[in-house]
């Protein structure tokens, strides 16, 4: 299941004393795709990526990358986000960004090189040279990027990437991450902007309490999710469905009803039923956003 | 490796670009000039000048030799006559005109005669009454004189004590303060970086790429190098200044010996006082807590500095000083005076260094334990029972 260049989360576990923050935690990361890892507060999405980061270290598990575990020189080309912002108030971007890329192993002047594109890219060229605590938040977010950016890494590990963010930023943020997947890294953030989510990731990891509960694409997620039927009868009364067989939920608005069924129910049934009340002006199958797919798993408890 | 010389490097360019730095080396050199100068300006040198005329001219000799016997020096011009003598006492450029004809001493000044100069005057009114006695009753008063200049007390010590020349006592002193301020300057630098990168949350992102014992070994490195150029310097041009204006009369190689000493001592002293402030300052998350991790670190450095300059000024051989000085967190700032002092034995110096040697790797290990363990946990303060567990 290893391609060739992705990271793959292995069965990691961590605990803080009593607190369980992982438990068993596993998914991998292929090159070329962008992950989207989501959950409540608390379930264990930064514990995850600063274990990877080395960070922190896990109880029990590995994180590999192309197949080997990964140590201090792989992380050299990990590009990172922590989740808690952090960058020296006192220093320019520039020498921030050259100091970090040395870091990385990068040589002065390929430091100077990338440092200089992308403060372009990300639009932050103007403030190069002035001391990061006198930016907007905003654009110290754009320099935390370029940051996890300016050592060319072969790995992308963000967390909240997009928090914080103006819808312009957001845009930029995007098409950054999407032409380094498109490059062939492993790309992997969180967020709880799921819409988004939705919109630009390749595959989606549900976690809850530690463990992934569902992943893969939305496509895949939203197949597993409850089914969903929207039907406009107006003269049917308030009511009408509830009594259906393999109807679970109902909600009724003026003249629509907005029913979950059960996995195994003939919607056929629902139809005719809809149909002895009077004219039926849409009968359709809607599928969950990934929004009620979150909060039909992380509420209900299910998996997918 | 590189990722220590890269963050040593990075401490270095951010210290010596910071004004603090700068203002503080500047200002601590000059204070030290200043005193120099100000030593050279009160101290040596002439301290009175007197007139004799032609009738009190035998007198001048006497006089001189009179108040170099009590620690006075004086100075004797011959004026033209007394009333040219009363104007330059009138104008100041004469401290007493001596007048008469000799046989007394007779002074005339401005207002009152100094304290100093009066004594000598004393010492110099007494030996020409004695003189005039003694030739009254038909002695020789040069060799009476020569006699009793001639008599001296033998003392024979059995073990014979180190004498403390109270120049090198000064330097002493100075030696204790600029180590001393050079460790708080120096390891509060350390313990506030230290915060700093945890505040800002940097050591998350530093920490993906270094190791934490690099990380903390490139950052003590750092301020350690740029410190140890500052207390050089400072030192350096202090002693410079005293060698230049004469204020310090204690020869070249005794004033490099005691700037090297200063050098090594102070890196002894910072390595070891560095790594336990990186160490417990690895603890807490905030600039204000601080404080309050490293004060118990910084009693160490106070305690010794405060009872070296409390005691040795009084007491330059003490026994408890001798004792505290070999002890390896009170050497840094006790060892530095006493080898200024002069009379170290060679063997309580290599007990110090020694101490230090064996004291430094394990502080090295320790505070590297307690600082990789506490350096990513941000917030509350951590424990130093949990920072020491936990791995």
């Amino acid at each position: 299941m290893s391609s060739s260049d992705s990271l793959e989360i292995d069965d990691l576990s961590k605990r803080y004393g009593d607190v369980v923050a992982l438990s068993h935690m596993s998914f991998d990361v292929r090159a070329g795709e962008i992950f989207g890892f989501v959950g409540s507060n608390g379930a264990g999405k930064t514990t995850t990526m600063r274990i990877a980061l080395g960070v922190l270290s896990p109880d029990a598990g590995q994180v590999r990358w192309a197949g080997r575990p990964v140590d201090l020189r792989t992380r050299r080309h990990i590009g990172y986000m922590p989740e808690q912002r952090g960058l020296y108030p006192k220093m320019k971007v520039v020498e921030q960004l050259v100091y970090l890329a040395r870091l990385h192993g990068l040589s002065h002047a390929a430091a100077v090189a990338a440092t200089d594109e992308w403060t372009e890219r990300l639009g932050v060229a103007a403030r190069r040279d002035d001391e990061v605590q006198k930016l907007s938040l905003g654009n110290q977010q754009r320099v935390q990027l370029a940051a996890a950016l300016v050592h060319d890494p072969q790995i992308l590990v963000l967390d909240e990437p997009f928090s914080g963010l103006d819808p312009v930023a957001v845009d930029v943020m995007s098409t950054v991450l999407r032409g380094k997947a498109d490059a062939g890294l492993p790309v992997v953030f969180s967020s709880h902007q799921l819409d988004l989510v939705e919109r630009i990731c390749d595959r989606v990891g549900i976690v809850r309490a530690g463990s992934m509960v569902a992943n893969g694409t939305v496509d895949e997620l939203q197949a597993g999710g409850p089914e969903r039927l929207v039907v406009s009868a107006p003269d049917a009364p308030h009511g009408w469905a509830d009594e259906l067989p393999g109807v679970v939920r109902a909600t009724y608005e003026a003249h629509r009803a907005e029913l979950e069924l059960s996995p195994d129910a003939d919607d056929q049934v629902v139809l005719r039923a809809a149909l002895d009340t009077g004219p039926v002006r849409e009968f359709a199958r809607r599928r969950a956003s990934l929004t009620e797919l979150f909060r039909h798993i992380v509420t209900t408890g299910a998996t997918a | 490796m590189n990722g220590v010389l890269l963050i040593a490097q990075r401490e270095i360019n951010t210290r010596l670009r910071s004004r603090a730095y700068r203002i503080s080396t500047i200002v601590l050199a000059l204070i030290l000039v200043a005193l120099a100068v100000l030593t050279k300006l009160i101290g040596g040198g002439t301290d009175y000048t007197v007139g004799v005329t032609e009738t009190t001219a035998p007198l001048a000799m006497p006089l001189t030799a009179s108040a170099a016997s009590i620690g006075v020096t004086v100075k004797t011009r011959t004026v033209p006559d007394e009333a040219a003598g009363r104007a330059d006492v009138a104008s100041g450029s004469l401290n007493a005109l001596l007048v008469g004809d000799g046989s007394t001493v007779h002074v005339v000044v401005k207002k009152g005669v100094n304290v100093k100069l009066d004594n000598a005057l004393h010492v110099l009114a007494g030996q020409v009454a004695l003189a005039q006695q003694i030739s009254r009753l038909g002695g020789d008063p040069s060799r009476v004189e020569s006699a009793v200049a001639g008599a001296k007390v033998q003392v024979d010590s059995l073990t014979p004590p180190h004498t403390y020349d109270t120049q090198r006592l000064v330097l002493g002193i100075i030696a204790g303060v600029l180590i001393y301020l050079s460790l708080m300057l120096a390891g509060q630098a350390v313990a506030q970086g230290v915060v700093e990168e945890k505040t800002s949350r940097v050591v998350e992102l530093l920490l993906a790429t270094v190791r934490p014992w690099e990380l903390m070994t490139g950052k003590v490195l750092g301020i350690g190098i740029v410190s140890l150029v500052q207390m050089v310097v400072i030192g350096g041009a202090g002693l410079a200044a005293g060698l230049g204006t004469g204020a310090l009369s204690i020869g070249t190689s005794a004033a490099v010996g005691t700037l090297v000493w200063l050098a090594v001592w102070f890196l002894l002293g910072y390595f070891a006082y560095a790594l336990a402030f990186a160490a417990v300052a690895a603890l807490v998350s905030r600039q204000e807590d601080v404080a309050g991790v490293v004060t118990p670190v910084l009693l160490f450095v106070i305690v010794g500095y405060v009872l070296g300059v409390s005691i040795l000024p009084a007491n330059p051989g003490s026994g408890l000083i001798e004792v505290m000085s070999m002890i390896p967190m009170f050497a840094p700032t006790l060892m530095p005076m006493r080898l200024t002092l002069g009379g170290v034995p060679v063997v309580e110096s290599v007990v110090a260094v020694a101490g230090m040697l064996v004291v430094i790797p394990a502080l090295v290990w320790l505070a590297g334990r307690i600082y990789r363990n506490a350096v990513v946990h941000s917030g509350a303060r951590v424990r130093l029972a949990d920072a020491w567990r936990a791995s």
